[in-house]
Formats: C-alpha cells, sequence, structure tokens
C-alpha cells in the first residue's frame, strides 16, 4: 500500500505539548474524509524550528507548517490535502539552504518504525554494496571520506577501522555509541527515533569492514522511544535478512545487541562505556590499551557513536569523493547541532563543516532573542569552552574550534546574549562535570570540585585576585593529569571564559560587581524614591517581607532581609525599583 | 620479546615491550612517586587504577601529563619525571588529595606508616592552596576492622584485594564524583556482610582509610587486674615478624626475646599457640586417618578431601560461598580456639581456679583472629575461651608503651605446659606448613613406621595454588594446597563439580600464609619480607628437638591425664567445632 501524502508532526521538545492532538485530529479528520488510504500520518523529530512549533510538515509537497493548533488540522485537511491550497497564515517561509542534511537525510520524512520506507531511500543499498567489497577497500573508502568522529574528539573513523582491523582478536565487536548525555543535546536521540536504520546499517557496514560478527548499541535507558524504534528496527532488519547470518547470501554475519546505560555522562567515554556495558562501575580506565586493541571483555572493539555512523552509508552509496567536497579541509561532511538558548530559531540544524558561527546564529538561527546583542556561544557542551563577537566568522570545524580553546564535541551549542554572565557559565558547566565525575581520578573528583568552589567564590563575590590565580594553575594541572577526556576537558568553559571575558572575572572580584546582574549574591535591589509611587506591589509579592512603606509613600527594601529573587524588580509597573 | 629502548631523565634504557614507564625508571634506579600502584607479583595482584596521578611523568610529544603506572614504554619515548611540570602536576594533586582528608595525622592509626603522610613530607607540603568541602562518611566498626573512609584516597587497592585476589567481593566504590566511596553492598555496615575480616584490605591500605580495631589497652587492663590470671598465646607468625617492628630485618626470628618482652608486660604465663597446633595436629591427622580408612573400605557417607580449619577467614568464606560444603573441612577448632578452651579448662584445673577468672590472650597476625575469638559456639555460658585478640602490631606497641629496650632483651623461654611445642607446631605460619605437620603425624598414624626425614619439600613454595603427592608407604596421597581466598574458590569449585582428586587440601587466607597476615608489620608491596618471614620459620622448625606433634611430651601428657584419646568424647568437647551456613547478602 503506497500513500499519496504523508503529514509529519513533530513530537520533539516544544511542539511535543500538542502533537497528539495534533495527530488525533489529523487521524479523525482522515477518516471523516476518507483520506485514511491515502494520507500517512506520522509523528517525527525535531525539524529545528522549535520555538515556531508546533510543526507540521505535508510531504512530499514538503510545505513545512509552522504554529499549527489541533484546530488548524482541519483547515489543513480540506485545503491542503483536498484542495492543494496552500494555508499561507501558517506557512514557513523561510528555507535553510545553508544545512544540508545527510544524516538527518531521512529524518521526518520516513516512518521510522517501518523498514520499508528505509529500502524506500536507498536504505541497505550501501550494505549490499560493500559486501562485495574487500575489506581493506571499504576502509580506504572510509578514509579516503575524511570522516572524523561525531562523538567530540574528531578521530579519524577509517584509522579507527582500521586499527581495529589489524587487531588480532578471535572475536570483535561493533559498539555504537548512544550515550548522548551533553546539557541540551538531542541530535543522537532524533537519529535513532527517526532513522533508526541508518545507525543499523553502518553498524553492519563496520562490522564487515574490521571483522566483528557482534555489535552493541550502548543507549541510555532514559531515551525510551529512541530504545523502542530501535529495537524494532533491529527486529526488522533481521526479518528482512539485513541481520542475522549469511547477509544478503554472503559468509558475512552481524547481529545487534542493545545494552541500556543509566544515564551516566562519563559512560559517553568510550573505555567507561565499555566497563558499563560489561556490568561493573562506568569508570574509564588507561589508555593505552585502546579499545581497538582490547576493548568489550578484551576483545578487539570499534567504538563510532550515532552521529558517525549514520554517515556511513551515505558516504559508500554517494562515494568518498562526493562526501570529502563538503566541507574543509580537514572536517568533512556536515555535523549536526542542537541549537539552543538566547537564539530566534532553536533546533536541530545540519550544516557543513566550515560554516560560519554567524551563519548559524543569524542566518540559520534567525539571530539573537529579544533583540539582543550576541555575547558568546558555547560548543562542545561541558567540555568545550565559548567563542566570542571575534570568533564569529571563523569557519567551524575540529581544528579551528581547537585552536579558539574549545572543541566540536557531540553538538550541544548554546548562545548566550548580553544578559548572561560568564563566569555563572562556566560555574554552570563545571557543575555538570562535577556531578557527572566518576570520582576515580585525583584531579576531576577533587580538583574540579575545587574549581567549582573557587568559582562559587567569584561569583559571590567572596574571591581574591590570587584566587584567580589558583584558579588558572589548577585549572591547567587539571587538564594535564586527569584520566580521561571528562576529567581533562573539564576545565575549558573556565579557561576559556577567563581568557575571552577576564574583564567579568575582575569585576566581580575587584569591584564586587556581576557585570550582568545575574549573580544573585551581588545583586542589590533599591527602591529609586523618585520613581516609586507607592502602590504596594512589590511589598505585595514579596516572599520574605523586605519590602515596607505606607500607601502612595516611597517604598524601602530592608537589604538584610532581602534574598535578591527579583520578585519586586519584574513586578514594579513604574521602574522604580533598581538593580546593580 | 620485544625491545623499547627510550630515554628517562636523559639515561638510555631498552626493556621489554610492556614495560610500564615507572618499572623501566625503577631499573635506572629512579623511584618516581606512587600512591594508588601496588603491583604484588607473587599473589598476582596488581593495583593498575592509575586514579591517584601522583606518578605522572612528561613524555615529550604528548600534550598531557603520562600516569607512569600505567603507561607502556614505546620506542624512541623520552620521558622526563622530575621537570616542574611534573613536580608542580604532582604537588598540586597531592594539595587536593589531601584537601580532602582529615589532618588527624596525631591520632590516626596509620601514622608513621602512612604512604599519604610520607608523600606530603617529602613533597615538603606545608599549607593546602585548595581547601574546601570535605568527604564526610559513618566510620564502620567491625569486630576487626574500622572503615574510616574519610581518610579513603580512592586508590581502590582494597577493592582489587578484595574483589580479584579475595574474591569475596565485599568493597566496591559507590557514587559519583566527590561523593565516590568504597563501600559495601547496599551501604551494609562490615560485620553484615561477607567479609572475612582476612584483613588483606587493611594490610594493602595506604592510609588510615582501613585499620585494626586495637584491643591493646583491654590487655593493660586485664593485665593490671589483681583478680585476674592472664595467659598468653602467641602465633607461629609473630616470632618471624616482631622484630621488623623494632628496625630489625625482616626475616630475624625474636622468639626469645618476645617471650621475654611478654613478661615483662606483666602476663602471668607465657604459653605458646604452637602447642595448640600441636595438639590441632593430633586431632585433624587423627580425623583425616578415619575419613581416609572409611572412604578407602567403602564407605559412601564420608566425603574427601578433608580441608584444613585453621584460618577463620577462610572458615567464613566457604560458610557464606559453599554452605553445601561445610560438612568437608575438619572440624578441629584452630589453634587459636584449641589453647583457650584447654587454658579455661585443663589448665584451670591445674590452677585450680574457676574459667572466669583467666583471661586468655592471644598475639595473632590476624585480623579475623579478633572475629573468630567473638564467635558464640567459642564461649562457655558467655565466657569466651579466648577473651582478647590482639595483633603482631598492637603488641609492637604495648612493648613500646612499656617502656621495654625490645633489642636489649635477653632470650627467654615459654612457660609449661602450655609453652611447649614441636617444629611441626611452628610451621602452622606459613603456607603448606600445617599440612606438612599434618602428614608427619599422619604418616606414623598410618603407617606405623617413625619418619626419618620429616620435611616434605614438595609441599613448600609460594605458589598460591598446588599440587603435591606424599607417599604414605605404598599409598600415594594427593594434596592441594592454596593461600589466598581466590585460589581457594578455585580448590573448592572443583570439589563442588566433583572434579576434586585430592584427598586433603590445606588453605590459608593470606598470601604466604599466616606469616602475610592482615595484622602483621606493613609489608608496603614488598613480599620480599613474607619469604624472608617463611625462611625463619623454617629455622624455627629445624632447630627444634622434637618435629612432630603427636611426639610433644605435654600433648601427650595432656592426652594421658585429661583428654583421654584423640576424638574422644573429651576431644570431641573440647576441640572440635561445627559450621554454619551463613548468607550471602
Amino acid at each position: 500500500m503506497s500513500y499519496q501524502r504523508y503529514c509529519l508532526i513533530c513530537r520533539s521538545s516544544k511542539c511535543n505539548k500538542f502533537s497528539n492532538s495534533i495527530g488525533e485530529n489529523f487521524k479523525e479528520i482522515l477518516k471523516e474524509k476518507e483520506l485514511k488510504e491515502s494520507v500517512k500520518v506520522v509523528f517525527t523529530e525535531c525539524f529545528g524550528l522549535c520555538n515556531k512549533g508546533p510543526i507540521v510538515k505535508i510531504m512530499p509537497d514538503n510545505t513545512v507548517y509552522t504554529g499549527v493548533m489541533p484546530m488548524d488540522v482541519r483547515e489543513i485537511v480540506e485545503k491542503h490535502l483536498i484542495k492543494g491550497e496552500k494555508i499561507e497564515r501558517l506557512i514557513h517561509q523561510e528555507n535553510k539552504p545553508k544545512q544540508i542534511k545527510i544524516v538527518l537525510r531521512n529524518c521526518g520524512f520516513i516512518d521510522p518504525e517501518n523498514i520499508e520506507e528505509y529500502i524506500e531511500k536507498d536504505g541497505y543499498m550501501a550494505l549490499a554494496k560493500v559486501l562485495k567489497m574487500s575489506r581493506t577497500d571499504l576502509i580506504n573508502e572510509i578514509k579516503l571520506s575524511g570522516l572524523r568522529g561525531r562523538g567530540g574528539g574528531g578521530f579519524p573513523t577509517g584509522l579507527k577501522w582500521e586499527y581495529a582491523y589489524n587487531a588480532k582478536g578471535d572475536e570483535k565487536y561493533v559498539v555504537c555509541n548512544a550515550d548522548e548525555g551533553d546539557p541540551g543535546a538531542f541530535m543522537d536521540r532524533s537519529v535513532l527515533e527517526g532513522d533508526p536504520h541508518s545507525v543499523i546499517e553502518g553498524m553492519a557496514i563496520c562490522g564487515y569492514a574490521i571483522g566483528a560478527k557482534k555489535g552493541l548499541v550502548y543507549i541510555r535507558a532514559e531515551y525510551p522511544l529512541a530504545v523502542k524504534r530501535l529495537a524494532k528496527a533491529i527486529n526488522d532488519a533481521r526479518e528482512y535478512g539485513f541481520l542475522g547470518n549469511n547477509i544478503l547470501g554472503t559468509d558475512f554475519s552481524f547481529d545487534i545487541e542493545i545494552k541500556y546505560g543509566a544515564g551516566a555522562f562519563v559512560c559517553g567515554e568510550e573505555t567507561a562505556l565499555i566497563k558499563s556495558m560489561e556490568g561493573e562501575r562506568g569508570e574509564p580506565t588507561s589508555k593505552p590499551p585502546f579499545p581497538a586493541e582490547a576493548g568489550y571483555w578484551g576483545k578487539p572493539t570499534n567504538v563510532n557513536n550515532v552521529e558517525t555512523l549514520a554517515n556511513i552509508p551515505v558516504i559508500i552509496n554517494k562515494g568518498a569523493n562526493w562526501f570529502n567536497k563538503i566541507g574543509t579541509e580537514k572536517s568533512k561532511g556536515t555535523k549536526v547541532f542542537a541549537l539552543a538558548g538566547k537564539i530566534n530559531n532553536v533546533g536541530l540544524i545540519e550544516v557543513p563543516m566550515g560554516i560560519t558561527l554567524r551563519e548559524i546564529i543569524f542566518d540559520i538561527g534567525g539571530g539573537i532573542k529579544d533583540g539582543k546583542k550576541f555575547k558568546a556561544v558555547q560548543t562542545g557542551g561541558p567540555s568545550g569552552g565559548c567563542l566570542t563577537e571575534k570568533d564569529l566568522d571563523t569557519p567551524i570545524d575540529y581544528d579551528t574550534l581547537l585552536t579558539k580553546g574549545s572543541m566540536m564535541g557531540s553538538g550541544g551549542m548554546i548562545v548566550m546574549d548580553e544578559d548572561d554572565c560568564m563566569v555563572a557559565v562556566a560555574k554552570f558547566y563545571l557543575e555538570f562535570t562535577v556531578d557527572e565525575s566518576c570520582g576515580k581520578c585525583t584531579p576531576c573528583r577533587v580538583g574540579n570540585k575545587r574549581l567549582y568552589e573557587m568559582l562559587e567564590k567569584v561569583t559571590s563575590g567572596k574571591a581574591s585576585m590570587e584566587d584567580l590565580e589558583k584558579i588558572k594553575l589548577l585549572s591547567n594541572v587539571i587538564k594535564d593529569t586527569a584520566l580521561c577526556g571528562l576529567g581533562q576537558t573539564a576545565p575549558n568553559p573556565v579557561l576559556s571564559t577567563i581568557t575571552n571575558f577576564w574583564d567579568e572575572y575582575l569585576a566581580h572580584v575587584r569591584n564586587k560587581k556581576c557585570p550582568s546582574g545575574q549573580c544573585k549574591e551581588l545583586i542589590t535591589y533599591t527602591i529609586n524614591k523618585d520613581k516609586c509611587v507607592g502602590c504596594t506591589a512589590c511589598l505585595r509579592v514579596c516572599p520574605v517581607y523586605a519590602i515596607s512603606g505606607k500607601v502612595r509613600e516611597p517604598h524601602v527594601i530592608d537589604q538584610e532581609k532581602c534574598i535578591k529573587c527579583g520578585a519586586c524588580y519584574t513586578t514594579c509597573k513604574f521602574n522604580a525599583i533598581e538593580k546593580k | 620479546m620485544e625491545k623499547c629502548k627510550l630515554v628517562i631523565d636523559g639515561k638510555e634504557i631498552e626493556v621489554e615491550k610492556g614495560t610500564t614507564i615507572l618499572e623501566a625508571a625503577k631499573r635506572l634506579n629512579i623511584k618516581i612517586p606512587t600512591l594508588c600502584h601496588l603491583d604484588l607479583h607473587d599473589i598476582k595482584m596488581v593495583n593498575k587504577a592509575a586514579s591517584c596521578r601522583v606518578c605522572v611523568v612528561e613524555i615529550e610529544g604528548r600534550k598531557n601529563l603520562a600516569p607512569s603506572c600505567a603507561t607502556p614504554v614505546s620506542d624512541g619515548m623520552v620521558v622526563k619525571t622530575n621537570s616542574i611540570r611534573a613536580l608542580n602536576a604532582r604537588k598540586v594533586v597531592l594539595e587536593l588529595l589531601l584537601s580532602d582528608h582529615p589532618k588527624e595525622c596525631l591520632t590516626c592509626a596509620k601514622s608513621g606508616e602512612c604512604e599519604l603522610q610520607n608523600l606530603a613530607e617529602e613533597f615538603a607540603i606545608r599549607k593546602i592552596d585548595f581547601e574546601g568541602e570535605m568527604s564526610e562518611y559513618r566510620k564502620d566498626y567491625s569486630p576487626s576492622i574500622i572503615r574510616d573512609m574519610d581518610k579513603c584516597v580512592m586508590c581502590r587497592r582494597c577493592e582489587t584485594m578484595c574483589n580479584e585476589v579475595q574474591t569475596v567481593g565485599v568493597l566496591s566504590a559507590i557514587n559519583r564524583g566527590f561523593d565516590s566511596v568504597v563501600a559495601t553492598f547496599f551501604e551494609k555496615n562490615l560485620e553484615d556482610t561477607t567479609c572475612t575480616y582476612c584483613g588483606q584490605c587493611v594490610a594493602v591500605c595506604p592510609t588510615g582509610a582501613l585499620t585494626e580495631v586495637d584491643y591493646s589497652w583491654d590487655v593493660i587492663t586485664a593485665i593490671s587486674n589483681p583478680e585476674k590470671i592472664v595467659i598468653v598465646q602467641t602465633a607461629p607468625a609473630i616470632r618471624a615478624a616482631l622484630g621488623e617492628e623494632f628496625g630489625l630485618e625482616p626475616g630475624t626470628p625474636v622468639t626469645g626475646k618476645m617471650v621475654a618482652a611478654l613478661r615483662k608486660l606483666g602476663f602471668d604465663y607465657i604459653f605458646d599457640t604452637d602447642f595448640a597446633a600441636d595438639l590441632t595436629i593430633v586431632e585433624e591427622a587423627s580425623e583425616f586417618l578415619d575419613r581416609l580408612n572409611r572412604y578407602l573400605n567403602g564407605d559412601k557417607s564420608v566425603r574427601l578431601p578433608i580441608l584444613t580449619s585453621c584460618c577463620p577467614a577462610w572458615v567464613k568464606f566457604f560458610e557464606h560461598h559453599f554452605p553445601e560444603l561445610i560438612d568437608i573441612p575438619s572440624t578441629a577448632k584452630s589453634p587459636q580456639q584449641m589453647f583457650g578452651a584447654i587454658a579455661k579448662s585443663y589448665f584451670a584445673e591445674i590452677l585450680n581456679v574457676p574459667r572466669e577468672k583467666i583471661v586468655v590472650v592471644s598475639v595473632m597476625p590476624c585480623l579475623a583472629k579478633k572475629y573468630e575469638a567473638k564467635r558464640e559456639e567459642f564461649k562457655v555460658n558467655g565466657n569466651p575461651d579466648v577473651d582478647i585478640s590482639i595483633t603482631t602490631r598492637e603488641l609492637a606497641r604495648l612493648i613500646k608503651q612499656a617502656n621495654i629496650d625490645f633489642l636489649a632483651l635477653p632470650d627467654e623461654d615459654f612457660d609449661r605446659p602450655l609453652g611447649e611445642s614441636t617444629g611441626a607446631g611452628v610451621i602452622f605460619g606459613v603456607t603448606g606448613g600445617v599440612i606438612e605437620a599434618a602428614v608427619r603425624t599422619a604418616y606414623e598414624f598410618y603407617t606405623g613406621k617413625e619418619l626419618r626425614d620429616v620435611e616434605f619439600r614438595q609441599l613448600r613454595s609460594d605458589e598460591g595454588i598446588r599440587t603435591a603427592f606424599v607417599n604414605f608407604g605404598g599409598f600415594e596421597l594427593n594434596i592441594g594446597i592454596a593461600y589466598d581466598l581466590g585460589n581457594a574458590r578455585k580448590l573448592l569449585e572443583e570439589i563442588k563439580t566433583g572434579k576434586s582428586t585430592y584427598h586433603a587440601i590445606e588453605i590459608m587466607a593470606c598470601p604466604g600464609g599466616c606469616i602475610g597476615g592482615g595484622g602483621q608489620p606493613y609489608h608496603h608491596g614488598n613480599l620480599d619480607i613474607i619469604r624472608a618471614r617463611a625462611r625463619a620459620i623454617y629455622h624455627e622448625d629445624r632447630h627444634k628437638e622434637i618435629r612432630k606433634s603427636h611426639k610433644n611430651p605435654y600433648i601427650i601428657e595432656l592426652y594421658e591425664k585429661y583428654l583421654g584419646k584423640p576424638l574422644g568424647e573429651k576431644s570431641h568437647k573440647l576441640l572440635h567445632t561445627h559450621y554454619f551456613k551463613k548468607v550471602l547478602y
């Protein structure tokens, strides 16, 4: 049965609130109009337009409707689906020519739970193709494509495969790292929910390349839909003969098992991931030995993340020479980012390597919210650093980001505006790594904790210049001595904000002021006598009774009692409350 | 073997591929400081957590510092172990460790033996730049071991020892980040776990996080009580190690001085656990031969091999892990408990005093003995056969507290009758010793012939698990020997699956036997010390006039006057015990 049209309803992030009722309405009205057989309703993942949601996309018309409410569904069915007229007031005008969809090629275009739709989109063609290739040719093709690991480090994928291929072992494993943990990032979840077969195909191809019979997907249990769809996809692939024994009539056999993680950030580190899969405490181990030599149960193991693997079938289908024309000299292809923060268009984007931050933030992202001034963007999540105004025109790739004191990371991208305090931002990320540290090595367990405590001193105005020196010293020693990537990169947000926003640190330390007014302990709320009309609104809203005054007389704030919650500030209609 | 050439601190060296930088540096007499690292080759224990980061070194071309304990050398590597970058990092790491460590050195049981304290001293750390919140965890007191996790540096040696070597599996890290702590299953108290109290975690802990429960003041109180007759018994392994606490070379036997010191401390009778070891052998050998004869005569109700049962950690281990096999070990009590039982019955009768008037103190190389002494089945009307059990380390402290110049002491001899022992009793302290002692007696009991050469070399070795054959006048006795509980587990699994062909198995929980016990002077990773102690033990044995337990005249007298015969009614009541099925969790 083939459908003439597809209604894709985003169920991600903000859209999720209405997606069910939109879907219900569609089903009801389609039934009423007897269109059930020709139009299919599919729930999909992020379109990268979260703030304009809920989003509905009609395929193959390629029409995106934004701000769709359940009551709009009838109009869409009656006008668009029946009469072929587009609904102007809902239509999404902007297209995004700057984006190239390789990884997200099928996300939102196919029903992820239907293997046939994946097959229609050239699915499993790449697997069929590689099974006729020699293993070394396949590895060379991946090397030639210039694909680098999308999980954060950017290690050349082909080289990694080659190590695992060369490693001696009676058994080898392919591991898909789906332990996405960066705050605010959901690239891998979207791929697994929107196009699970692309990952399965990528794993099977890798299995063939390195000589593995078994693949494991390490996925956090808090991604239930991804788990469900992946599990179904694995079963379907098995049924269709893309997994299991003698795949496509060859002597290659490969199967995939799902391993559940409990959501520890550190388990995204490959050695910790392997420990966790073995049932042990998720702690990184010293490298060497690398997983390629001794990984899962001591056997040669190749670990790639979801996004990396989703690239593989396309590279095979379209050729390494197609792929390596996209991107920069040393970073090929595209990168999926989860754009978030003070930006107009938040959501997932897929852009070619080498795109500038300016293009991402202002063209794709639609600029800064509320017309505020751009201040910085954090890439690489808690392991990365911030980039500023001066970096806006730098082409983004693995290497430039490193030289700028940040890193590609797995694809979190959080935009900050003039209201953000950069010390507080550094503290936020460090708090995350302190929470997520496994506690194994001293520099991370104790060092990052001490670093966090010193940043707390800064944001509460208790730090001295000597403390700032200590922060730098300690940051550098942690980078130099911590056992795994998590610990080594934890001080990056601190070091990069120190480099780029030293003035803000100084203001906190010398003047005991937070220039952005974000650090509660350093803010003072006062009432401007001349502006206050004595309406008592602030007095009534203050949760700690810190404000006093008679009706129609200027009020005052008792600084001893004030907890700096800002309730008075947002309540006052006369701008009489001043925040310093 | 492939070789690698590298340069460390300007000196060139060629080593086998796979060698760590730390190891290669050691060969150049460059001693890189370590804390978490521990390599006990003999018991195949390597703690390779590389977690403390004290041993970091600079490698040319590498972007960060490398832990020398876990980084294998590679060809052409250029290493600097003492560059300012490495030194600075090391110092900061130490400060970080100290910033989360109670500064209680003055009152810490590990003071003077603490590896963290030594490093702080070496690195001249006078103030800590990174003070902050301190970890807090409840102290856990068990009969033998105190866990004070606030002093833990997360080196994880205890975990490696407990899980990998002993396969007891009680300790494991829980929680994350700063809240990480080595804890037990569901954070139960040690007492409520399967902990065997072998004390090997204490033996390897670099700080005061794991220490023994100190009963030395109870000893002083007992001695100073005029109402009490205080008897001391000392285990065979003590005399081989006590000297180390007074600066003597490891392996210097100090039996005579030890006896003199105990006398000076004011004990009323200085007796020897070796006497009880002889008694154990007579009972155990008889039990073994009884089982063997019945077995060979086709009695299906008899199970072999027989297992020794002198080691209380081992006893608790099989009670938890192999409850289905509790009818296999010998029912003979351990020497400590046999001694207590005899002291408070036979000897009480000689003195004509009630058992309650006697206080039995044991000096043991062992932490599990503290627990054993408290087991309910070793009490009569609530009065324990052994009142207080202290370790070699506690005895050394008692001697020092009493202002005794140990090295200047003359050699003195044990009191009679419970102080006389044979060479067979002495070798109880070393792996293979119990079974050798048993063989010396069993041979003569079985064959009825005199055994000329008492030294069974085939039973002696520092291998953790081994097999030996002894010819019993035509009958080939198949003997298994294991130390450390991981090896014991292997032999027990064989029994469980019916693959075991042994007639008798000796098991001790600690490396090298009791001489490597958890209550001995700290070896700080140098197991040569344990080997030296073994030599001291065999030296004692060789210089004993009587070397077979059943020839001990005081044992003979004990049977004649009091017990009747081995495995007799009275022996059974006083010298044998039974075991309990215990849960795993």
